[in-house]
């Protein structure tokens, strides 16, 4: 996680313990608590929610930042919120 | 209000939809919709309501199940039969979603309790199958600036069309007053098949859905008019509400809510198709 300090994370949201498409609804709950601008870390399994949540993220509007792999093969998507 | 897990799961599919998302599928928890007539409309409309998670539905009607109810009155079961309409509506949605709080009249509205009752709700589904309780309706609806849906169904047609009062044209803008008797059959003279129902009754949930989110534009200024046998949908434009419509006119001629007689044959207002 040590790339993460590279961004002000105001919000993290652990996605790990479910599955799709509870993956994504987690994660706009999570922006939906959030003033634009502000930024999300979404710690989430590799193979199905690395491939499908950035996706739907960005589909969304908002703005993500990055994409860290972790060494235990779990990913953090780092997101800004764009306004309404 | 924060989601439970539970509440996020059951409700992910509308919190994935950009339309209506977290805060629409809040909107929907704390809004309220009154169904009027648990019967072929009011059954599918009931049922997606509830399923849909919206905070509280009132459910009116003073039948009680009958056998030849149950070919298109899907929230009643045969082992409801003889149970009243209202009661079993309210235990199936209930059973659907425990979410929901229903509140159950086992009455039929008329000129003296409509306006009670329709107050304490954000929006109106008229699932009635008779000219007096709709033009009730509409009329309470439009002096209390109560949104409704409008919806009628016989044999394999229906029709649809959703009244901001005051906004929109109303009922009475398109249909003046009420037929002459035996003009228009009733259901029971007629038939419907079950289905139709079933269309038009879950076309009323949407309405509902969107009034309460906000979500695309509502079925207002038209009519809209579906076809079985062809299946064929028609949207037909309204002239805009306003000059001459004896209710919801700027210096309406009805100003107080009226029983009409009822039809030859023998049903009472508020009782569901």
């Amino acid at each position: 996680m040590a790339e993460q300090s590279e961004y002000k994370i105001d919000e993290t949201v652990d996605i790990t313990g479910v599955v799709c498409p509870v993956t994504f609804v987690k994660t706009k709950v999570a922006l939906e608590e959030l003033d634009e601008g502000q930024i999300l870390a979404v710690h989430m399994n590799d193979g199905e929610p690395v491939q499908n949540v950035p996706r739907s993220v960005k589909d969304e509007g908002h703005k993500i930042l990055k994409l860290i792999g972790n060494e235990d093969g779990t990913w953090d998507l780092i997101v800004r919120k764009a306004g309404a | 209000m924060a989601f439970t897990d539970e509440q996020l799961e059951r409700y992910s599919r509308h919190i994935l939809l950009k339309e209506i998302g977290v805060r629409g599928q809040k909107k929907l928890m704390n809004g309220s919709v009154l169904i009027i007539g648990a019967g072929g409309l009011g059954s599918p409309a009931a049922l997606y309501l509830a399923a849909a998670g919206v905070g509280r539905i009132g459910i009116a009607d003073a039948d009680v199940v009958d056998l030849s109810n149950l070919q298109r009155q899907v929230i009643h079961t045969t082992a409801d039969l003889g149970r009243p309409k209202a009661v079993s509506a309210a235990e199936t949605m209930k059973a659907i979603n425990p979410d929901v709080e229903t509140v159950v009249y086992r009455e039929f509205l008329n000129s003296k309790n409509i306006s009670g009752i329709i107050k304490d709700y954000d929006f109106v589904l008229d699932c009635t199958d008779n000219f007096p309780a709709k033009f009730l309706i509409n009329d309470a609806g439009v002096m209390a600036d109560k949104p409704f849906s409008h919806a009628g169904i016989l044999r394999f047609r229906g029709q649809l069309m959703t009244v901001i009062p005051h906004e929109s044209p109303c009922y009475r803008c398109v249909f003046h007053e009420m037929p002459p008797k035996d003009a228009i059959p009733s259901c029971r003279e007629a038939g419907i098949v079950g289905a139709m129902a079933g269309v038009i009754g879950s076309l009323q949930a949407l309405e509902a859905v969107k009034y309460l989110t906000g979500a695309g534009e509502l079925l207002t200024g038209k009519l809209l008019t579906f076809d079985a046998l062809t299946m064929t949908f028609h949207t037909v434009q309204l002239p805009p509400r306003g000059d001459g419509c004896a209710v919801c006119s700027d210096h309406p001629e009805i100003t107080e809510l009226t029983d009409y007689e009822q039809p030859a044959c023998e049903f009472k207002p508020g009782s569901a198709v």
